[in-house]
């Protein structure tokens, strides 16, 4: 390993700008001319509406143009689609009642846009925003999963009867059912995953701007997947022409799935730049965030585990309701599906898995993918009853988990519920967290707390992933409405220093380091050397986007194919230059050499010749310019086991983390220092599931937690110290080994959590902790316990 | 009916027109096209707007503007000096402090006021310091471990 190969903290270099204040997000650019839009929304979860009266706000000062949903119907804007098919038990495609951009006729959820009110200035459009009537005769509405399916509930769409929009299932229902049966032990939970609100700390926005003399729009957007979006707002949406469209994602400011999907807003502002010629910019404030950033989350299952008398796990029976709110937003089928019910082996051994999942309608934000997507739900059935099962055995829950581990010989690995795993050493990360944990010492630990009054609980969670989704054909095969391979793009230029051009987007990620990293290490230049671009599809060839933590392992991997190119071309120069046969060209550390001899010469100055190309192959096209596509064999598994050590006040329900220990598996690591920033950032969002976030509505579907005010974002001061390692498989089935890092905290962290708090909290008769554990959560159930138990 | 506003903005003299409801935030971003400074929520909640007002820490969007008639304002592009960055801003980058650096400016400006409160802050006064600064992507581990990097070099 070199200072800044693979292996090798670099610091980052987008850190200076950011650090200066000289990012470039979204709302600090201003394009010339450039107009103010302001959504009128929705206050009511469910209404007809009876009539838009616009006349008022269209004569307010300032105001250029009110659109609504008819304007856009009127210029055949369709509406936002869903891109993965889930087909039902039945054969049927799963419902997808249409999702105007702007409701026409019906609002289905507190913040539905109902129209656009276009201005000179920021404050105009809001003041304009604020004459619009809108006739509202308000409807009953079903917000809670666990309501939607009940006689008599509101319904949704009148397409989705029973608000059901898929009822799916996988694995072998009669093997499993048969293991149940066989049984000797039987582990049976209620499992409720509370809604989320992703909260990127910017909010989303986007500038529409139309070029009357090109005929061309381009979209400035928040967007985790620049191609992905001009892809859907031309071929689906109709706003644009895909050659006429460029979309530009530039520094955004966090993402965790909010920032994939296409949205109502940037849709209409694009298709309205045309209609009013100007550049028309919409920024979010935080309370519409809150209600039109796609949730995540928010299952309700019922889970059983089977065992026989050795304890060794037989069979897993789930069934989920996953709430799809309103309407479904544009991955939303694939995230209580194929990314969830495919995990359900975890780590272990399960012979026999059975799920079915009924995604259901409310009136409610649409859900979609969060940071961890069905994984993090997963992971939390599984670890639950894991941990439960070993309660009630009286088995220590460590050893009940090595007991059913996959063993690391035994790879790859066939689930029963469609998954291969590629690798791991799950044993290995459980050892490892249970001597960094101190496991040994916990009795100890546990006794110091109880002497001052005070609850002590330690909670595992050893949790798997896939990610990288791949490859494509199967994700088709599953329903997948995109290819899922990423391009990569580099390009020498004469001075010998690398632009790469990558689909993959950074939000936080810092790929502008790592990406530099791996192509510095493969062609052996410096990695100042190294210029990363992304995020606007005029420059880059073409991109899936970053999201399931897929850019090192997808991203990353066309680039290495690309960098081999390269150096397969080099080759071709340097044999020429150097009067050698190809065959005897030796490229290392950046330098193509006559093998045997010290005649040789460097990339760069192979560069130049390739530009310069004056003594140069005859039948060599000039140029170091090389690109590729990588669609990846499979997905990645990165796994490891968490743990989590609690101290819970009796008397006031108050949990407090006392140790966080993270062993990870993410195959190769390219940058300690960013992974570890990744597995801190994951966990904390877990933790923050765990004990602090939980978004709520009323029975009349009021969003109550709508602001920063209301919902509990974890803190500075809410969030403990995390230590962090890693064990190392390195993947065989890309170039670099690498897993994937991006998500494993939020989807590990919650388990550890909760079960730390119902370790602690056990002897007290207490089962069950619902999340968030909140002190007051928690003491309504301790309380519950006591009264249970007298 | 827009009114007159002047103030020093990182030692420069600056004055504007604006509406009386314009919040400071919004002079620095729009007027001045200071974009360092950011907005992430409409509670004064997420402290992605933190400036310095006559040297300490504030949320420019807790200000109107014309309230800074007269004021000494500082904003994260007054940090670094000739092109080398500020103790705190370089044990941000040291420390991966920052991810996707939205949360940032305010981070750092809030941080260089503790240090100048409280010159050696433990991790305890450090997370209680931060609790009116969101991050949604560090998890705040290195935040903390950045601050405490950046109150030894700037204690010197």
């Amino acid at each position: 390993m070199t200072s800044e190969g693979i292996g090798a903290s670099v610091r980052r270099k987008e850190d200076y700008r950011f650090l200066t204040g000289n990012g470039n997000y979204l709302d600090d650019i201003s394009r010339s001319g450039q107009a103010y839009a302001s959504f009128v929304r929705s206050p009511h979860a469910h209404a007809k509406i009876g009539g838009i009266d616009t006349s008022s706000a269209e004569s307010a000062p300032g105001v250029i143009a009110v659109f609504t949903g008819q304007d856009l119907a009127d210029d055949g804007i369709g509406p936002l689609i869903c891109g993965w098919l889930i087909k039902s038990k039945d054969g049927e495609d799963h419902k997808a009642p249409a999702h105007p951009a702007l409701a026409v006729d019906t609002v289905r959820y507190v913040g539905d846009a109902v129209a656009i009110v276009i201005a000179d200035s920021l404050e105009q459009a809001k003041d304009g925003a604020e004459q619009v009537n809108v006739d509202y005769q308000e409807l009953p509405a079903v917000a809670l999963a666990g309501d939607a399916m009940q006689d008599g509930a509101p319904q949704v769409h009148d397409d989705a009867p029973g608000n059901v929009c898929y009822d799916w299932e996988i694995g072998e229902k009669d093997d499993t059912d048969a293991a149940f049966a066989a049984a000797a032990h039987v582990t049976t939970m209620e499992i409720v995953n509370n809604r989320l609100i992703p909260n990127a700390v910017e909010p989303r926005a986007a500038i529409g701007e139309y070029d009357p003399g090109s005929e061309g729009f381009t979209l400035y957007t928040t967007s985790q997947n620049p191609h992905v979006a001009r892809l859907v707002l031309s071929a689906f949406n109709q706003v644009a022409p895909e050659h006429k469209l460029r979309v530009v994602a530039p520094d955004v400011g966090g993402g965790f799935g909010s920032k994939i999907f296409i949205y109502a807003e940037e849709t209409v502002c694009l298709w309205a730049s045309r209609k009013v010629n100007r550049p028309v910019k919409w920024t979010a404030a935080r309370s519409e965030s809150f209600q039109s950033d796609a949730h995540g989350r928010d299952h309700v299952t019922k889970a059983e585990l089977a065992l026989d008398a050795d304890g060794k796990f037989t069979g897993l029976r789930v069934n989920t309701i996953a709430n799809m709110g309103a309407y479904l937003s544009t991955f939303a089928t694939c995230v209580p599906s194929y990314l969830y019910a495919t995990l359900l082996a975890g780590q272990y051994t399960t012979p026999a898995i059975y799920c079915d999942v009924q995604a259901v309608f409310t009136h409610t934000t649409p859900v979609d993918a969060y940071r961890g997507a069905g994984r993090p739900e997963a992971t939390f059935v599984i670890e639950r009853l894991v941990e439960q099962a070993a309660k009630e055995l009286g088995t220590d829950p460590a050893e009940l988990r090595r007991k059913n581990m996959i063993a690391a010989d035994a790879f790859p690995y066939q689930t029963p519920v469609i998954q291969q795993y590629d690798c791991g050493d799950y044993p290995r990360a459980l050892d490892e967290a249970l001597s960094r944990a101190d496991y040994a010492g916990f009795a100890q630990r546990k006794a110091d707390s109880e002497s001052r009054g005070k609850k002590r609980g330690i909670g595992f969670s050893s949790y798997i992933e896939a990610c990288g989704i791949a490859p494509s054909a199967a994700v088709g095969a599953l329903g997948g409405g995109v290819g899922l391979w990423e391009s990569g793009h580099l390009r020498f230029n004469p001075t010998g220093s690398v632009t790469i051009f990558t689909g993959s987007h950074a939000h936080g990620q810092g790929h502008e380091t790592t990406f530099a990293q791996i192509v510095a290490s493969r062609l052996g230049v410096p990695v100042d050397n190294v210029e990363v671009v992304h995020g606007d599809t005029d420059k880059v060839l073409f991109g899936m986007g970053t999201y399931g933590s897929r850019s090192a392992a997808v991203g990353g991997s066309a680039l290495c194919k690309a960098a081999d190119k390269i150096i397969d071309k080099g080759r071709k120069i340097a044999a020429h230059i150097l009067e050698a046969s190809e065959d005897d060209i030796e490229f290392a550390d950046g330098n193509f050499t006559v093998a045997g001899t010290d005649k040789t010469m460097s990339i760069g100055e192979v560069a130049f010749a390739a530009y310069v190309p004056h003594n140069y192959p005859e039948d060599l096209e000039p140029g170091l310019n090389e690109s590729a596509f990588y669609d990846p064999l499979n997905f990645s598994f990165p796994a490891g086991t968490h743990i989590c050590e609690v101290e819970v006040d009796p008397d006031t329900g108050t949990v407090e983390i006392m140790n966080y220990t993270a062993i990870d598996d993410f195959g190769t690591v390219i940058n300690p220092m960013i992974v570890e920033g990744q597995v801190h950032g994951g966990v904390a969002q877990g933790v923050g599931q765990a004990l602090l976030e939980g978004c709520v509505y009323d029975g009349s579907g009021q969003l109550v937690t709508g602001s920063f005010m209301d919902y509990t974002m974890p803190r500075a001061d809410s969030v403990p110290s995390i230590d962090v390692g890693m064990t190392e498989v390195p993947s065989p089935l890309n170039p670099l080994g690498v897993k994937g890092c991006g998500e494993a905290g939020a989807i590990a962290a919650p388990a550890a959590t909760i079960n730390a708090v119902v370790d602690a909290l056990w002897d007290m008769g207490v089962r069950d902790v619902p999340m968030p554990a909140t002190a007051s959560n928690v003491w309504q159930t301790i309380k519950s316990a006591a009264q249970a138990a007298e | 009916m827009p009114v007159t506003v002047s103030m020093t903005v990182n030692g420069k003299e600056v004055s504007g027109e604006v509406e009386p409801r314009t919040l400071l935030v919004q002079f620095i971003r729009e007027n001045l096209r200071l974009t360092g400074t950011h907005v992430g929520c409409d509670t004064s909640q997420c402290g992605a707007c933190v400036v310095h007002i006559n040297g300490t820490s504030v949320k420019s969007c807790t200000q109107l503007a014309v309230q800074c008639e007269g004021a000494d304002v500082s904003t994260i592009e007054s940090l670094a000096t000739d092109g080398e960055l500020h103790p705190m801003q370089e044990a941000f980058r040291q420390n991966h402090g920052l991810q996707c650096g939205f949360c940032t400016p305010g981070m750092v400006m809030s941080a260089v006021d503790l240090v100048k409160e409280n010159p050696n802050p433990t991790e305890q006064e450090i997370r209680e310091w931060l609790e009116g600064n969101i991050c949604r992507c560090t998890g705040y581990h290195n935040i903390v471990k950045s601050i405490k990097a950046g109150a030894e070099t700037m204690r010197g």
